[in-house]
C-alpha cells in the first residue's frame, strides 16, 4: 500500500475510491440524479435486460453521468421488452421499449444528455413498483 | 512578587498569588476547619485530596461552595466562611461523616487526641440528622499496629505517607462508594505486607482507626511481678517531646523528669538506649572504618557505601525492596536490639538471675520497634532481648494511669552501669544524628587526631536528602543523609545503578528522624514541633561533657570486661545482625 | 461491477439480534444465485432505529427493510435483488396511516434528524478506509494542515461546538487553552468511556464511523501542538475497540497519522487505553488517573488538565461526539455548522431514546428542538398509548420533567434552567405506570455503585439520600423525610468534587419538585400512585362481585386468600405478598388493587 504523502495524493486516492460509493450516495438521494429502471422480470432476462443494465452502467461511468441505473419487476409491458424506464430530476418518467445495448447508449446520448427524444417511446400507463 | 487582593470575610487581604484560601485565610486569623488537609511545611509533605468537604466556603460568583484548602485566591475574590450556606454545609458534611462512624468516643485509644472528635466539639454538633447504615470492616492486628477501619473518614493522610513520603505503598483506598476505605490490596492483613511499620499513617491518622498494639498492660503485670527483675531503657526522642503529652511546650527536655517517672513507676533500673547508641558507633564505627581501609587497600570486593541499620523500618523496607543490597548496610544492630542483648546476656549474668527472669522494657518514639524486638533473630530460646516496646504516647498513658503528676517530678538521673551516654548518643534522635556521632569517633581513630570541632552542621537540617564530605585528614568522606523512606529509595536506587559516590549513608524512616517517630505525641500537622524537638536534641548534646561516644568510659569498661573490642567474636555473635530478602 | 449494495446494519443492537446470519444468509443466497458479482453485502454501524432492528437497507434502490430476520435473505435475494420487486412485508408500516414507507427519509423517526455525527453510521463500511475517503475523509486533516495552528482553533471557536459528553464547554475555548499551555509534551484525549445507562451514542460512532475520530484527533493534536492521543475506551466495548483497532491500522498504512502526515512537518499517533467500565471515569480528571494507572478518582480542579493532565503534561480531553463533529466544521464551514441550533448550542445532539416509547433508538436532532417533537415526532410517542409522565435527560444525574416542560427547547442552557442538563445524551421516557419516588430511588442506586467514594457529601450522602427514598418505598416515611431529602440532596450539589457528586441529587430533587404529589401519598397515605411500591399495594376482594368462585384462594401461592365456596373471599394482609396472581386470575374483576 502506498502511503497518502500530500493532499493531492488524498485527492487522488479519493478519484480512485469513489466510485465505490456512487451507487449508495445516489441512491440515498435518487430524486436528484437521472433514474434508470431496467425491468429484469423473467420476460425482460430473456429478452436482454441483463446486457441493457450492463450497458447502461458502462455508459453512465464512462460519460460520468450523474445516474442510478436499478432493476424493477415487469412493467407489463412484455412485448417491448426488454423496457427502460428513465426519469430525470424533476421531469415525468418515460419508457423506453426495446432497447439493446446500442440503444441504451443512444438513450444516454440523446436523451439523458440533450433532452432529445426517441423512437419507442411507450406511453405510461402504469404505477412504478419500485 | 505577584501579590493578589482578596476579600475574606469582608477583610481586605493581600497575600502572594498561589496562595490558597485556607492560608490567606489563616493569616488575618480567620481559621477554616479542615480534616483531610495536613501540611508539614519544610519537609515537602502534604496531603490535599480536597476530599472531606469540610473546608467549603462561599466565593461570590462560583456556583458550588469551593474548598479553601486547594482553591488558589485570585484578584477581586470575595470570600465568606462562615455564612449560613457555608455553616449549613459544614455541618451537614461533618454530620454525615458522623453518620457513618462508630460513636464508642469514650473508649476510643484516641478519644481527646482525635481531629474529629475535636471538629464536632468546635462545630457543636448535638445531633445527628442522618443516621443509616454504618460500613464495617475486619479489624487487623500486626505486630505493631492495629487498623480499626471502621473508623477511616477517607483523608487520605494515611495513604499519602504511605506511597507518595515512604513509596511503600501498601496502604490505598479499595472498594467504591459507601464502602470504599483505606486498606492493604484485597483488604490483606498488614502483617501479609511489605509494611515496614515506620508509623507514619497512625503519626497522621486523625481518628483511632490506625493507633499502636497497646503493650501497657504487660509492662504493668511485668512490674507488679514479684519474681521479674524489670529494667527499662529510653531512646533519644522520647526525652524531647515526652513534655508534650503533660502541656509542655514543645522542645522541653524532660530528660530528668523521664527518668524519675519511670522509678516511680517501680522500674528496678532505669536506663538509657544512648548508652547503647555509643555501643553502636564503636561497632558501626570500626566497620566503617574497617571497609574504608580495605577499600583503600585495593580490594575490590567490599561494599561502600555503608549504610546505617538503626531503624527497624528502614531494615523491613530494604529488606522488601531491595533485599539484592542487603549485604550493603552495617550488620551492627539497633541501639534498643544492643541495649536488649547486653542485657539479657551480661547484665543479667552481672545481677545473678536467668534471662527469663529479667525483663526489658524500651520506650521508642517509634512502633516499628515493637515489631523489631518480636524478629526471631533477637530471641534466645524464644526468649526476647526487649520484652516490650511502648511508645512515647503509651509511656505518657502509663504515667498518667500511675497518679504521676509528671510536671512537678524532681529531676533525677539514670542507673548504672548501662545509663551513661555521650552527647554522640543523645543525637541518634533526629535526621542527620547518627551519622554525625559515627563521624565523630571515626574521624578520631582513623586519623590518630582529636576532632578539631565536634559540631558538624553541615550534617543538620531538615531537607529530605542531604550530602556533605568531610575531610579525614586528607581523604574526603562523602556522607549521604536521607530521612522519609522516599528519599532513601532515591539514594539506594543510585546504589543499585552503582551511580552512589558516598562512603557512609545515614537512613532514618521517618521524617526529621526518629522525633518525628510514628510513636511520638500526634504533631497534628504542625511542623514546628519536628524542629523544636530537633533543637532540643542538640541542645541536650551540647550540655553534654563527654560528647563522643568512644570516650564514654562506661563503654571503655564495656569492651574491657567483656567485649574485648568492637567487632571481635563476642561483639559479632551479641551486637550484630543478618538480614533476609523478603520478596 | 456491482449493480446493487446491500448494507446490513452491523451495531450492537442488530448484531444482537442476529444481523451477522443475515449477512452471512444473504452472501450464500446471492452465491446460490449466481448474483455475487451484482450485489455486494455491507456490513455498517447503526442506522439508528434499532426498535426496529435488525435493518437491511438496499441502495441505489433506497429501500429500508426493518425487523429483518435471517430467514428472509432468501426472499429478499429472490424477490428484491433478482427480480426487483421490494418485498412489502419488510417494509416500515406507518403507524398513522398503516402505508409502508420503503424511503427512510420518509419515516417519522428520520425526518427531523440531522446527521452531522453520525453523517457515516449506516452508510459506509467502518472497517474499510477507502469509503472514508471518498466520503472526503481526511480532507478535514489536509485542510487544517495547510493552515496555522491559531487559525484552525479560530474556526473550532467561531463554530460555536460544545462538549457533548456533557459539560457542555466550548471546544475551541479549550483547545485554545492546550494550544497556549506550552510543553515539550502533550497529549490528545478521547473519552469513550460512555456509561450513562441506555446511551450509546459514543459506541456506535466509535463502531460505525472510527476514522472521523482518529481525523478528529489528529486535527486537535495539530491544533494544541501534541503528537500523541489516546482513546480512553471502555473494554465493554469489544467491537467499538475491533474497529477502532483496524481503522488506526488501516490510517497507519496509509500515512495518514504517523510521522509526517500529508508530507507535512507534523507526527501524530494514537493508542487505546482501556477502562474498566467505572462511570466517574468519564469524568476527565478521574478519566486521567486511570489511564495513568491509578485508581480512577477525580481531583480538584483547577488545575485542568489543560495545564496539567496525563502524567502532568498539557491535555486536551474531548468526547467522542465532540469529535466526531469536528471533520465537518472545517469541511464546510463554521458558518454552516453555526447556523445549525440555538443562539448559545450549535449544532446537533445525539440522543439515545427509550423507555416507554415508541422508537426506541439512536437519534441526531438539531439543538433548539423541542422535547415534544423529540417525543411525539422522531420518538413516535408514548408506548401501547399511555399517558406520557416524565423524560429523564442527562443520565442517571439529569433531572425528570414533565408535561409542562415538553416545549423546551433542547439545548444546554435550557434544559438547565429546568433543572435538568443535556447530559451525554440519555433520554429515558417514562409514562404514567412509573412511580416517580421508585425512579429517583433507582437512579440513586446507580450512582451509589458508581460513586468512587473519595469525597464525604457523595460517599455518604448520597447513601443516605437513598436510604430516605427505601423508607419511603416501603411505606416508613414520615414527612419530615421529603424536607431531609431536599436539605441533603442541596448539600449533596453545593459540596461535592465532581461533575457525579454534583448532580447526584437531581434526580431526587426534580422529582420532588416535579411530583411532590406522588411523594407526598407514599408519605402521608401510604399510597403509590402508579401502583409500583410493592409494599404499598393491597389486594382486597370486593364482595359485591366475588362469586367464590376460589380461583384466587386455589392460585395463592402462600394460602393468603381463605373462603366457602360461593362465598365471598378475603385476603389475609399479613401473610399476602403482593405477587398479583389472585387479580390475574379472577374473571369477575373482584381483585381490587388499591
Amino acid at each position: 500500500m502506498d502511503k497518502i504523502k500530500s493532499l493531492d495524493d488524498l485527492r487522488k486516492m479519493k478519484q480512485a475510491v469513489q466510485s465505490q460509493l456512487n451507487l449508495r450516495e445516489r441512491g440515498e438521494n435518487s430524486e436528484n440524479y437521472v433514474q434508470i429502471k431496467v425491468a429484469m422480470a423473467t420476460c425482460g432476462i430473456a429478452a436482454g435486460a441483463r446486457e441493457v443494465m450492463n450497458a447502461f452502467l458502462r455508459k453512465i461511468e464512462d460519460d460520468k453521468i450523474l445516474a442510478i441505473v436499478t432493476q424493477t419487476g415487469c412493467m407489463g409491458y412484455c412485448h417491448s421488452e426488454p423496457t427502460v424506464e428513465v426519469k430525470k430530476p424533476g421531469e415525468e418518467p418515460i419508457i423506453f421499449g426495446h432497447v439493446d445495448a446500442k440503444k441504451a447508449d443512444s438513450i444516454v446520448d440523446k436523451y439523458i444528455k440533450n433532452g432529445e427524444l426517441l423512437e419507442g417511446i411507450i406511453p405510461v400507463n402504469y404505477q412504478t413498483i419500485v | 512578587m505577584d501579590t493578589v487582593n482578596l476579600i475574606i470575610d469582608n477583610k481586605p487581604v493581600v497575600v502572594k498569588a498561589g496562595t490558597t484560601i485556607l492560608e490567606a485565610a489563616s493569616g488575618i486569623g480567620v481559621h477554616v476547619p479542615t480534616l483531610c488537609h495536613m501540611k508539614l511545611s519544610d519537609l515537602n509533605i502534604e496531603n490535599k485530596p480536597g476530599d472531606c468537604r469540610v473546608c467549603m466556603v462561599e466565593v461570590k460568583g462560583r456556583k458550588n461552595l469551593v474548598p479553601a484548602c486547594c482553591t488558589e485566591v485570585s484578584n477581586g475574590m470575595e470570600v465568606n466562611t462562615h455564612s449560613i450556606r457555608v455553616i449549613n454545609a459544614r455541618r451537614t458534611v461533618l454530620e454525615l461523616i458522623l453518620s457513618d462512624h462508630p460513636a464508642d468516643c469514650l473508649i476510643c485509644p484516641k478519644s481527646g487526641k482525635c481531629d474529629l472528635q475535636n471538629l464536632a466539639h468546635k462545630l457543636g454538633i448535638r445531633e445527628i440528622h442522618y443516621q443509616g447504615e454504618q460500613s464495617h470492616y475486619r479489624a487487623d492486628t500486626s505486630p505493631a499496629i492495629i487498623r480499626d477501619i471502621d473508623k477511616c473518614i477517607m483523608c487520605r493522610r494515611c495513604e499519602m505517607m504511605c506511597n507518595k513520603v515512604q513509596t511503600v505503598g501498601v496502604l490505598s483506598a479499595i472498594n467504591r462508594g459507601f464502602y470504599s476505605v483505606v486498606s492493604p490490596a484485597f483488604e490483606m492483613n498488614l502483617d501479609h505486607s511489605v509494611c515496614t511499620y515506620c508509623g507514619q499513617c497512625v503519626a497522621v491518622c486523625p481518628t483511632g482507626a490506625l493507633t499502636e498494639v497497646d503493650e501497657t498492660g504487660n509492662v504493668i503485670r511485668a512490674l507488679s511481678d514479684p519474681s521479674k527483675t524489670v529494667i527499662v531503657q529510653t531512646a533519644p526522642a522520647v526525652r524531647a517531646a515526652l513534655g508534650e503529652e503533660f502541656d509542655m511546650e514543645p522542645g522541653t527536655l524532660v530528660t530528668g523528669k523521664l527518668v524519675a517517672a519511670l522509678k516511680r513507676l517501680g522500674f528496678d533500673y532505669v536506663f538509657d538506649t544512648d548508652f547503647a547508641a555509643d555501643l553502636t558507633i564503636m561497632e558501626e564505627g570500626t566497620e566503617l572504618l574497617n571497609r574504608l581501609s580495605r577499600k583503600l587497600s585495593g580490594d575490590k570486593d567490599v561494599k561502600l557505601p555503608i549504610l546505617t541499620s538503626c531503624c527497624p523500618a528502614w531494615v523491613k523496607f530494604f529488606e522488601h525492596q531491595f533485599p539484592e543490597l542487603k549485604d550493603i548496610p552495617s550488620t551492627a544492630r539497633s541501639p534498643q536490639q544492643m541495649f536488649g542483648s547486653i542485657a539479657k546476656n551480661w547484665f543479667a549474668e552481672k545481677l545473678g538471675i536467668k534471662r527469663e527472669d529479667l525483663v526489658v522494657v524500651s520506650i521508642m518514639p517509634c512502633v516499628a520497634k515493637k515489631y523489631e524486638c518480636g524478629r526471631d533473630e533477637f530471641k534466645a530460646n524464644g526468649n526476647p532481648d526487649v520484652d516490650f516496646a511502648l511508645t512515647t504516647r503509651e509511656f505518657a498513658a502509663l504515667i498518667k494511669v500511675s497518679n504521676i503528676d509528671f510536671s512537678t517530678l524532681p529531676d533525677e538521673d539514670f542507673d548504672n552501669p548501662l545509663g551513661e551516654s555521650s552527647g554522640a548518643g543523645v543525637i541518634f534522635g533526629t535526621t542527620g544524628g547518627v551519622i554525625e556521632a559515627a563521624v565523630r569517633t571515626a574521624y578520631e581513630l582513623f586519623t590518630n587526631k582529636p576532632l578539631p570541632r565536634i559540631d558538624f552542621d553541615e550534617l543538620r537540617g531538615m531537607e529530605g536528602i542531604r550530602q556533605a564530605t568531610i575531610d579525614f585528614g586528607g581523604l574526603p568522606l562523602k556522607i549521604g543523609i536521607a530521612h522519609g523512606l522516599g528519599n532513601a529509595r532515591k539514594l539506594l536506587e543510585d546504589v543499585q545503578a552503582g551511580k552512589s559516590e558516598f562512603h557512609a549513608i545515614e537512613i532514618m524512616s521517618c521524617p526529621g528522624g526518629c522525633i518525628g517517630g510514628g510513636g511520638q505525641p500526634y504533631h497534628h500537622g504542625n511542623a514546628e514541633i519536628l524542629k523544636k524537638r530537633q533543637m532540643a536534641l542538640y541542645r541536650e548534646d551540647k550540655n553534654k561533657v563527654i560528647r563522643k561516644s568512644h570516650e564514654n568510659k562506661y563503654i571503655i569498661e564495656l569492651y574491657k570486661e567483656f567485649l574485648e573490642k568492637p567487632l571481635s567474636e563476642k561483639a559479632h555473635h551479641l551486637l550484630h545482625t543478618e538480614y533476609f530478602d523478603r520478596t | 461491477m456491482y449493480k446493487m449494495h446491500l448494507l446490513v446494519c452491523g451495531g450492537t443492537g442488530c448484531r444482537a439480534t442476529q444481523s451477522k446470519q443475515i449477512e452471512e444468509n444473504l452472501r450464500a443466497e446471492l452465491k446460490a444465485k449466481g448474483l455475487e458479482n451484482d450485489a455486494q453485502v455491507i456490513i455498517t454501524g447503526c442506522f439508528g432505529f434499532c426498535e426496529k432492528g435488525p435493518i437491511v437497507k438496499i441502495l441505489p434502490d433506497n429501500t429500508f427493510y426493518v425487523g429483518v430476520e435471517s430467514e428472509d435473505a432468501a426472499e429478499i435475494v429472490e424477490e428484491h435483488v433478482l427480480k426487483g420487486r421490494r418485498v412489502e412485508r419488510l417494509l416500515y408500516t406507518d403507524p398513522e396511516n398503516k402505508e409502508h414507507i420503503s424511503d427512510s427519509k420518509h419515516m417519522g423517526f428520520y425526518q427531523k434528524q440531522i446527521r452531522i455525527a453520525l453523517r457515516n453510521c449506516g452508510f459506509i463500511d467502518p472497517e474499510n478506509i477507502d469509503e472514508y475517503i471518498a466520503r472526503d475523509g481526511y480532507f478535514a486533516l489536509g485542510k487544517v494542515l495547510e493552515m496555522s495552528q491559531t487559525e484552525a482553533i479560530e474556526i473550532m471557536k467561531k463554530s460555536g461546538l460544545r462538549g457533548r459528553g456533557g459539560g457542555g464547554f466550548p471546544t475551541g475555548l479549550k483547545w485554545e487553552i492546550a494550544y497556549n499551555n506550552k510543553a515539550d509534551q502533550k497529549y490528545v484525549v478521547c473519552n469513550a468511556d460512555e456509561g450513562d445507562p441506555g446511551a450509546f451514542m459514543d459506541r456506535s460512532i466509535l463502531e460505525g464511523d472510527p476514522h472521523s475520530i482518529i481525523e478528529a484527533m489528529t486535527i486537535c493534536g495539530y491544533c494544541i501542538g501534541a503528537s500523541k492521543g489516546l482513546v480512553y475506551i471502555r473494554a465493554e466495548y469489544p467491537l467499538a475497540i475491533t474497529r477502532l483497532q483496524i481503522a488506526l491500522k488501516q490510517a497507519r498504512e496509509y500515512g495518514l497519522i504517523g510521522k509526517n502526515i500529508l508530507g507535512r512537518n507534523f507526527d501524530f499517533d494514537i493508542e487505546l487505553r482501556y477502562g474498566a467500565g467505572a462511570f466517574v471515569c468519564g469524568e476527565e480528571t478521574a478519566l486521567i488517573h486511570s489511564m495513568e494507572g491509578l485508581r480512577g478518582e477525580p481531583t480538584v480542579k483547577p488545575p485542568y488538565p489543560a495545564e496539567s493532565g496525563y502524567l502532568g503534561k498539557p491535555t486536551n480531553v474531548n468526547n467522542v461526539e465532540t469529535f466526531a463533529n469536528v471533520p465537518v466544521i472545517f469541511l464546510k464551514g463554521h458558518e454552516w455548522f453555526s447556523s445549525i441550533g440555538t443562539a448559545k448550542s450549535k449544532g446537533t445532539k445525539v440522543f439515545a431514546i427509550t423507555g416507554k416509547i415508541n422508537n426506541v433508538g439512536l437519534i441526531e436532532v438539531p439543538m433548539g428542538i423541542t422535547l415534544r417533537e423529540v417525543i411525539y415526532e422522531v420518538g413516535g410517542g408514548i408506548k401501547d398509548g399511555k399517558m406520557f409522565k416524565a423524560v429523564q435527560t442527562g443520565g442517571p444525574s439529569g433531572g425528570c420533567l414533565t408535561e409542562k416542560h415538553l416545549d423546551t427547547p433542547i439545548d444546554y442552557d435550557s434544559l438547565l434552567a429546568v433543572g435538568s442538563m443535556m447530559g451525554s445524551g440519555g433520554m429515558i421516557v417514562m409514562d404514567e405506570d412509573d412511580c416517580m419516588v421508585s425512579i429517583a430511588r433507582f437512579y440513586l442506586e446507580f450512582i451509589l455503585e458508581e460513586s468512587c467514594g473519595k469525597c464525604t457529601p457523595c460517599r455518604i450522602g448520597n447513601k443516605r439520600l437513598h436510604e430516605i427514598l427505601k423508607k419511603i418505598t416501603e411505606g416508613k416515611g414520615e414527612p419530615a423525610d421529603i424536607e431531609r431529602l431536599k436539605a441533603l440532596g442541596n448539600v449533596i450539589k453545593d459540596t461535592s468534587l465532581c461533575g457525579l457528586g454534583q448532580t447526584a441529587p437531581n434526580p431526587v430533587l426534580s422529582t420532588i419538585s416535579n411530583f411532590e404529589d406522588e411523594y407526598l401519598a407514599h408519605v402521608n397515605e401510604k399510597r403509590c400512585p402508579a401502583g409500583q411500591c410493592k409494599a404499598l399495594l393491597k389486594y382486597e376482594v370486593d364482595e359485591n362481585l366475588c362469586t367464590g368462585c376460589t380461583l384466587c384462594f386455589r392460585n395463592c401461592p402462600v394460602g393468603a386468600i381463605t373462603g366457602e365456596r360461593r362465598q365471598p373471599h378475603h385476603v389475609n394482609q399479613s401473610l399476602c405478598i403482593k405477587c398479583g396472581v389472585c387479580l390475574e386470575k379472577c374473571k369477575f374483576n373482584a381483585i381490587l388493587l388499591t
